[in-house]
């Protein structure tokens, strides 16, 4: 039976959108409708994607492989395990809602255009991403996602876009080398260990496709483990120390707010939202699967910074008097609870910190998009500024803002809800201490919300802002999808947790040995 | 399996839920019969929650707990939970108190609301609340009981602040808000506990597990509820919210934050009574709370001239008494949760009185400028009355049944305990009747105060028949509680109570408490009845100051969390931009500096930055070789 190759699909369609867009006169003129026509395709085949790999087993599913540089055992491997196609899902759910906000956002329709065209470019390779099987595939990739983010910020963005798009390259070309180190150290390390096993069938495998990461933890296994502690370690600090630049961790953070506030809205939306969970991704992915070892030695360092990311993150959202620099502290402090989920090494958190991918992409991409809503009417992005009393002009964005608001606060009935209570009390057996204290970001989070709500939405309705238009149908349709998925999982969530346990229970297996004997039951 | 009556409590809940969607969802279409639904929704809830009532009413002890399987909820691989009601006697004294008194007060505010261009909002808002309440009692798991518990918090939050245009109220209702999710925070946190040590959420796993658990673990699970039900029930030290959230239309401090949301806390503890009996140190700090906080509030409630927030003080320092009581273990429990329905119908009661003064007196709350009402709102004055009686516990009205009860079992045990406890229950007692005479009093007797242009009418019938209403619960809840032998039916939810004698002869206790009350009635007769009424509040001493400014509640938590908040907020702002922000950008530049010698090649930024980063690339590759090799 010839089967589709879906990922391949999903990965080149978005290519061509973009080509299509850039190269076809006739297109450029509808670039807008042609660009969300050309992602809700995209959207299609996810769809497509999803029922495949439902009807797969295994769990990394739908995979295909073929030699790239077999040379240096780089390959063209692609395959989605649970986490993946949740965070797929995510990337083309959002990205006709991004394109669908920033309608009218330019003011030439070649401009459009070329956004709609740089944001479908970004889809491929974040799509790529979540889909890369190949280490090295990955790296290119992780790399790669920098261009059309560092247009979408320096071109398109507003005050302070083309500083903001420097520091965030600095930033991410740094981690990027670092982790170009720990990608020669695992090739030179799976090479060495694979010679070893001479007589074994996998020298034969093994040359030509060191760097899948299939290779590495299935068949490789036998290597990975041998490893030498040290170089494990390092090998395993720099990965993660570029993953934790992308999904900023304290103190590697200072470069969010200051692109989330140059760039769009909707911009962010895709940056903070999907871009930045390829770190924490990859510390699922490629962290936890290549280095059980080294992940649980570094674990005690890494859950602090966590700890602290989650109370700084609050503390700063709190204190900023700039919207969109308020959402991304928002975000390092939710960025907190994921790695905290993650390195707590019990399915429960671990699966709150996937589903908390999924839910914080959902909530804080809503977020930005309703304080771009209210940047368009305002024309100023400081808090004290756009208030106060709007709620009695624009009730119906005051109520979306309010709505948005509480499920990044984690209100139970929102989907967020779950994935943080499942990080706090899931890292619980683990690290009591820690989360403990990372439990207290609940409260700033209250705070940080209420505040901006306060500030913007409540008080004597200002005269001046009398004509101030609510919201469109067009921003109705931007956002409601959004709020109604939030609220759906929170209800329901079986869906996405069934794709996601898997990964979890088989990921925390692998840290710490068979699950349940020492989680959740106290005896 | 065919339709039971108890698998039809989920409508009881997706009824108000689903009127309140579709009420924020149809928008200004739907101004015009907004509040008609409004109605509706809780008043067939109410039917329904009948229905599963009468099915219940009769059955055996052991029949009468069901746990209803609702779906599939959360399954984590570590933990797997269902969303499910217990349909109990309990929680369906919950529901009736909601579903009922919610009915009633939805009627009221029909009227009450009638020229505010907001009220299907109202409406709205006030439907979310009804489904989150009853989520919250009907729900057999903590975590389930947390979404109802956040929920009823956010309806609060909307209503407190319903008219935000108002800086002070959107202050307000942000101050809940965050005090109760400083609450929440220790309910988060004895999830966390429970799921470590019991494996569970539900109820059945958790309460069932408690017997087993370590003593320190049950302490620890009790303190963190008990946090969170300081939080919702606005009791020490996080009670100082409460005063403010009279912010809201006073329909919403009849039905929040008097009759329901505030007595979730005690339903909470006394959910978890096997729990508590588990640790006598959590039990104590129970009681203590509720002890501290009932003086409390009935100290407060003696110096405020705001006709609200002397009931709200009121509610603070009743809860307390219920508290006291559930702290007390079974044979406590019973009569907290008889004294949270009386006082339910008493105090909505009382509020809604206050709310028909207030559309009198032109929402005017000040009790110096009224006065002599009794003469102009006949039946506002009688319901008020019964409210009244009710309250001080005079027999047969219903506070006596409930209060003097509660009292009573305070003065059981051993050692000091009783004897402390014992004499704040009655000694509040006294100062219950003192301030709520001066009120009543102040309000309705003595010499009209208030402006000559103001001319005080009767409420309409929309608005009085519900006060009728709960003044007839007030009058005879009480006693036909007793008489039906409630606390006897309650036993399969709260466990059996062994009898046991009060250190001090129960009709001593009686007797002392009577005395006590007729004291502080009598002495607020002659000073604000018969004395005439100071229009502006006389001069004082330091003391009643202090009690005026609620113990200087506020200023303590502005010393204590507010002002090192901010300074802890100034200090990290600071760090985050120069420390943090400045260390990267200072190793930018040095390492800019360095790629400066090191370059070989021309300028440029991207040349140097390709420079730096082929060394930094190489010196980590040889860090990874010298270690591997």
């Amino acid at each position: 039976m010839l089967s589709i190759p879906w990922l391949t699909l999903l990965i080149v369609w978005p290519c061509v959108a973009a080509l299509s867009l850039w190269l076809i006169p006739a297109l450029r003129h509808q670039g807008r409708q042609t660009a969300i026509a050309w992602s809700l395709v995209e959207l299609v085949l996810a769809i497509g994607t999803t029922v495949a790999w439902c009807s797969d087993t295994g769990n990394v599913r739908l995979a295909f492989r073929a030699d790239w540089i077999p040379q240096f055992g780089v390959s063209y491997a692609v395959g989605l395990t649970g986490t993946g196609l949740v965070m797929v899902l995510l990337s083309t759910v959002l990205v006709p809602i991004v394109l669908l906000a920033a309608w009218n956002e330019q003011k030439t329709p070649r401009r459009s255009t070329h956004y709609a065209a740089l944001v479908l470019a970004l889809e491929a390779f974040m799509v790529a991403v979540f889909c890369a099987r190949d280490v090295f595939f990955f790296y290119v990739l992780f790399e790669a996602m920098l261009i059309p983010v560092y247009f979408l910020i320096g071109s398109f963005g507003g005050e302070g876009r083309k500083k903001a798009a420097l520091k965030f390259l600095i930033y991410s070309l740094v981690g990027g080398l670092v982790m170009l180190a720990g990608v020669i150290g695992l090739w030179s390390q799976a090479r060495v260990r694979a010679s070893l096993f001479a007589d074994s069938a996998l020298v034969g495998l093994g040359s030509t496709r060191v760097f899948s990461l299939d290779w590495l933890t299935a068949g490789g296994v036998a290597v990975i483990p041998t490893m030498n502690p040290t170089p494990e370690r390092l090998i395993f600090l720099s990965f993660f120390i570029a993953f934790a630049i992308k999904a900023p961790l304290f103190p590697l953070h200072t470069w969010l707010p200051d692109a989330a506030h140059a760039a769009r809205p909707g911009t962010s939306v895709l940056l903070v939202g999907v871009l930045d969970k390829v770190g924490t991704f990859g510390m699922m992915a490629l962290c936890l699967e290549l280095f059980p070892g080294a992940a649980r030695w570094a674990a005690p360092v890494i859950i602090p910074f966590a700890v602290v990311s989650v109370l700084w993150g609050g503390i700063m959202a709190i204190a900023e008097k700039d919207i969109l620099r308020m959402i991304a502290y928002t975000s390092i402090s939710h960025f907190g609870f994921i790695v905290l989920g993650i390195f707590a090494f019990t399915s429960t958190a671990h699966i709150g910190a996937s589903f908390y991918m999924v839910n914080h992409g959902l909530s804080t991409g809503a977020l930005f998009l309703a304080a771009g809503f209210l940047i368009q009417r305002r024309g100023t992005g400081e808090i004290d500024a756009m208030g106060p009393g709007l709620q009695r002009t624009v009730p119906v964005l005051a109520g979306t803002f309010l709505a948005v608001g509480l499920s990044a606060i984690a209100l139970p009935g929102f989907s967020t809800f779950i994935s943080e209570f499942n990080v706090i009390a899931g890292s619980f057996a683990t690290r009591p201490w820690e989360a403990g204290i990372a439990a207290l970001g609940v409260v700033l989070a209250a705070l940080y919300i209420l505040l901006a709500y306060q500030k913007i939405f409540t008080g004597p309705p200002r005269e001046d802002l009398a004509g101030t238009r609510d919201l469109s149908g067009r921003e109705r349709w931007v956002i409601g999808p959004l709020i109604a998925a939030m609220l759906a999982l929170g209800f329901f969530p079986a869906p996405a947790l069934n794709a996601l346990r898997p990964d979890a229970v088989a990921t925390v297996e692998h840290i710490q040995g068979p699950a349940g004997s020492w989680e959740g039951s106290g005896q | 399996m065919g339709v039971t009556p108890e698998s039809l409590m989920g409508l009881v809940i997706v009824l108000p839920l689903a009127s309140a969607a579709l009420l924020l969802l149809a928008g200004r279409a739907a101004d015009r019969w907004g509040h008609l639904l409004g109605v509706f929704a809780p008043a067939a809830s109410l039917l329904v929650a009948l229905v599963g009532l009468v099915s219940v009413l009769g059955r055996d002890a052991a029949d009468r707990v069901i746990d209803v399987h609702l779906f599939d909820w959360i399954d984590t691989g570590g933990f797997s939970l269902a969303a499910g009601l217990r349909v109990d006697p309990l929680s369906l004294s919950f529901v009736a108190l909601v579903t009922f008194v919610g009915t009633l007060i939805h009627v009221y505010s029909v009227a009450y609301m009638a020229k505010d261009p907001d009220r299907r909002r109202f409406f709205a808002y006030l439907n979310l609340f009804v489904a989150a309440m009853l989520l919250l009692v009907l729900a057999d798991s903590y975590l389930l009981l947390f979404v109802g518990w956040e929920g009823v918090g956010l309806a609060s939050y909307l209503l407190i602040g319903f008219w935000n245009d108002r800086p002070d109220y959107a202050l307000a209702a942000k101050k809940a808000f965050i005090a109760n999710r400083i609450g929440d925070v220790g309910l988060i946190l004895a999830m966390a506990f429970m799921l470590k040590q019991t494996g569970g959420l539900t109820f059945a796993e958790v309460l069932g597990k408690a017997p087993d658990l370590s003593e320190s673990w049950a302490l620890g699970i009790g303190l963190a509820l008990l946090l969170a039900a300081c939080g919702k029930s606005a009791q020490f030290p996080l009670q100082s919210w409460l005063g403010d959230a009279m912010a809201g239309p006073t329909p919403v401090s009849a039905l929040i934050h008097a009759a329901t949301m505030v007595t979730a806390g005690v339903y909470l503890i006394v959910r978890s009574g096997p729990l508590y009996a588990a640790t006598e140190g959590a039990r104590l700090a129970v009681a203590i709370v509720g002890a501290i906080t009932l003086l409390f509030g009935a100290i407060v409630g003696s110096a405020k001239d705001d006709m609200k927030k002397v009931l709200a003080a009121s509610t603070m320092s009743q809860i307390g008494y219920m508290m006291l009581a559930a702290g007390l273990g079974p044979i406590g429990a019973a009569f907290a949760i008889l004294h949270l329905l009386t006082h339910g119908f008493f105090k909505a009661g009382l509020f809604l009185g206050a709310g028909s003064v207030m559309h009198a007196m032109n929402d005017g709350v000040n009790i110096r400028r009224m006065g002599g009402l009794a003469g102009v709102m006949k039946v506002t004055w009688a319901t008020f009355m019964m409210g009244w009686l009710a309250i001080l516990g005079i027999p047969p009205f219903a506070g006596f049944w409930s209060k003097d009860k509660i009292i009573e079992t305070a003065f059981i045990g051993e050692g000091w305990q009783p004897w402390v406890l014992g004499t704040i229950a009655l000694l509040g007692a006294g100062i219950t009747a003192f301030y709520m005479s001066r009120l009543f009093f102040s309000v309705f007797h003595g010499k009209a105060r208030w402006d000559a242009d103001l001319h005080p009418h009767e409420s309409s019938r929309l608005m009085t028949w519900p006060m009728a209403v709960l003044a007839l619960g007030s009058v005879c809840l009480g006693w036909v509680l007793a008489l039906v032998g409630f606390t006897t039916w309650l036993e399969p939810s709260i466990g059996h109570a062994e009898e046991a004698a009060p250190v001090l002869a129960a009709p001593i206790i009686t007797a002392a408490t009577l005395l006590l009350v007729v004291a502080g009635a009598a002495a607020a007769w002659r000073l604000f009845a018969v004395r005439e009424v100071a229009v502006l509040p006389p001069a004082a001493g330091p003391v009643v100051r202090a009690v005026r400014a609620d113990f200087h509640q506020d200023s303590v938590n502005d010393l204590v969390l507010v002002k090192p908040g901010q300074a802890l907020a100034t200090g990290v702002a600071l760090t985050d931009t120069y420390a943090v922000d400045g260390a990267v950008r200072g190793v930018g530049w040095l390492t800019i500096g360095v790629g400066r010698v090191v370059r070989l090649a021309h300028n440029g930024n991207v040349r140097s930055y390709a420079a730096i980063m082929t060394v930094g690339v190489m010196v980590l590759v040889a860090i990874v070789f010298a270690g591997g090799l």
